[in-house]
């Protein structure tokens, strides 16, 4: 692996007529292969820097460089190196899923014969090869957002630019395109800029975190380690008859911190880890009380954002986040890609 | 996603250059063209509406061959220029909408996001248009010969005309886009186009110049860069080979040509603000 960033932004700033600056002096860098999840709300700065990076928007001020090249400075190599999918799938309704991909692979410069090898391998690799020659008016919003990868990967760019790509989707093609994009850095060593609000798809698919707000980021590392510095799991227990709430709380007084959540049920830290879950058992055991449930959290990337910015991310409990989405494909550890 | 593992392992392509800039105009243009061509109702009506005024004014207005110093007994020999003219404004319309809906679904951003010229990118969108200009003179001049129009002119003529009219069509066009570029909605060229109208009425549409009683009308006519696109086709309809007329049509229609795609070429830039 290049010790040369694919990816690298120093104090890049983007202010609009009028507004707040929508990226505030951001600095990141981003390794090649790495898939990196730039996390955070509607409005926080996360298209703003897409778009700058992809060089569809000139930075007020700072730099950056993208698989090497400068964003002001070189735009054309840069957008000879990277593939975009932006946050709306920007498609030709009247135009078929062919003909899209025919035309992008036109532009890029691909030779007739390797166009139409590319465009049916594509087509393939997304399951739409049975869709080709429909036009995209008639696609489901899944089946656009697939031609929209599709299309961001005519050229077998190094780079990929994703920007909410699952926003809008099912649990089922959400799930599925997680896998693919998790493929494209693991099979081709693909470095992966993904955008998302989506706490659960970060989660899964990043390699390293970025966490923006107001145009900074407030937090940056793996997932795992930005867990961690929130501090230990908690464990929510649920008496079967409510009226023993105060004997519970009494109980679990000795462990961490406690809250009281009503109906008796009890949530209280642990800060040795969950190896104490085995000995909270215990003592409920020893004292003959009786559970209805007891359930272990894990700092989740919500809490990261909980700390860091004082307020819980937005959508984060919606119906339809993608928290769902791992019964329908399998498990977020299935795409976690071991390193 | 019915993601295939196997057709994942495909290698990448082999060569890869930036395509001529004539690959990338026919590349987008052919876009252009097929949707316009996917779009029944964008060719018939815009096609059908100059022919239905026609129609009318032929009839309704045929008197005005009574006017002493008519150039012409047969009013249709007048008139036919009109279609042609107002064709070529629609597919301003045609143009700016369809640029402006590029604009406003983000296409025109995935088109900037390949290593498109902006030249080819310019002219490319307009291929449909001139596609469309094409039909539509082609209908009108059949129209025209169906009805007992006679082309002094001849073949030669016809030819002229024909190319002349693809000429304003293509300049019309050029406006539309340059509009669509500087207001972005397809709604704000729609809202212009009946601007655009009055500049028709406003000129030697109806009557020749010299004939127009009031003053004021025959002035606004004579500044009006619309009459001289109308006198060019009458010309070879009506009186032959007249070297004037045809330079001021050619002349304006270039004119629009050049300033609608200089003025739109610095509106992409400024659009795209790519780097």
């Amino acid at each position: 692996m290049s010790s040369e960033p694919a990816i690298e932004v120093e104090k890049l700033v983007r202010e609009f007529k009028k507004g707040p600056r929508a990226v505030d002096g951001i600095d990141l860098a981003v390794s090649p292969g790495e898939i990196y999840g730039f996390l955070g709300p509607n409005g926080a700065g996360k298209s703003t820097t897409v778009l700058m990076l992809t060089t569809l928007l000139p930075p007020t001020s700072g730099r950056a460089s993208v698989g090497g090249y400068d964003i002001v400075r070189q735009g054309s190599q840069v957008r000879a190196t990277i593939g975009a999918a932006l946050q709306e799938a920007a498609l030709d309704a009247i135009l078929t899923g062919r003909e899209h991909l025919m035309l992008q692979g036109t532009l890029q410069g691909l030779p007739s014969a390797e166009r139409r090898r590319r465009t049916d391998l594509l087509l393939q690799r997304v399951g739409l090869t049975e869709a080709a020659d429909r036009r995209v008016g008639g696609y489901s919003g899944g089946m656009k957002r697939r031609l929209d990868l599709a299309l961001a990967l005519v050229h077998s760019p190094r780079i990929l630019f994703l920007d909410e790509p699952t926003t809008g989707l099912d649990p089922q093609s959400r799930s599925a395109l997680w896998e693919e994009v998790a493929r494209l850095a693991r099979d081709e060593g693909m470095t992966v800029f993904l955008t998302t609000q989506y706490l659960e798809e970060a989660d899964v698919l990043a390699d390293r975190i970025g966490i923006i707000d107001h145009g900074h980021i407030v937090a940056e590392g793996t997932p795992a380690r930005l867990k961690a510095e929130i501090g230990s799991p908690t464990v929510e227990v649920t008496p079967t008859e409510p009226e023993s709430g105060d004997r519970l709380a009494e109980l679990l007084s000795g462990f961490g911190d406690m809250r009281r959540n009503g109906n008796g049920s009890v949530t209280v830290q642990l800060p040795g880890g969950e190896a104490e879950l085995a000995e909270i058992v215990r003592i409920l055991d020893r004292a003959d009380l009786h559970v209805q449930m007891l359930q272990l959290h894990q700092p989740s990337l919500d809490d990261v954002f909980l700390a860091k910015t004082g307020r819980k991310l937005e959508g984060a409990g919606d119906d339809a986040s993608p928290a769902a989405a791992p019964e329908a494909g399998g498990g977020p550890e299935r795409r976690r890609r071991g390193r | 996603m019915a993601v295939d593992a196997a057709a994942g392992a495909a290698s990448l392509p082999r060569s890869r250059q930036t395509a001529s800039l004539l690959e990338q105009t026919l590349a987008v243009g052919r876009r252009s063209v097929v949707r316009t061509s996917r779009q029944r109702a964008l060719l018939i009506f815009p096609m059908v509406f100059p022919l239905i005024l026609f129609a009318i004014n032929g009839s309704a207005l045929s008197a005005a061959t009574k006017i002493p110093r008519f150039p012409t007994d047969n009013y249709r020999d007048f008139l036919i220029a009109v279609p042609f003219v107002q064709g070529a404004m629609f597919v301003s319309i045609t143009a700016g909408v369809d640029l402006a809906r590029d604009i406003e679904t983000g296409f025109l951003n995935r088109l900037a996001m390949t290593p498109l010229r902006g030249e080819a990118l310019l002219v490319g969108q307009l291929g449909g248009a001139l596609v469309l200009g094409v039909i539509q003179a082609v209908v009108y001049l059949l129209v025209a010969l169906a009805t007992g129009v006679t082309i002094v002119s001849g073949v030669g003529g016809a030819l002229v005309l024909l190319i002349l009219s693809v000429l304003i069509s293509f300049g019309f066009a050029s406006l539309g886009g340059l509009l669509a570029l500087r207001f972005g909605t397809g709604e704000a060229v729609q809202g212009i186009f009946p601007l655009l109208f009055v500049t028709l009425f406003l000129s030697s549409s109806s009557l020749p110049r010299n004939l127009i009683k009031a003053d004021w009308f025959r002035e606004v006519a004579t500044y009006n860069p619309v009459s001289y696109l109308l006198e060019s086709i009458r010309s070879l309809v009506i009186t032959g080979w007249d070297a004037q007329a045809l330079i001021l049509g050619f002349g304006f229609a270039t004119v629009l040509l050049v300033v609608s795609l200089a003025f739109s070429q610095s509106a992409m830039r400024s659009r795209l603000a790519r780097r």
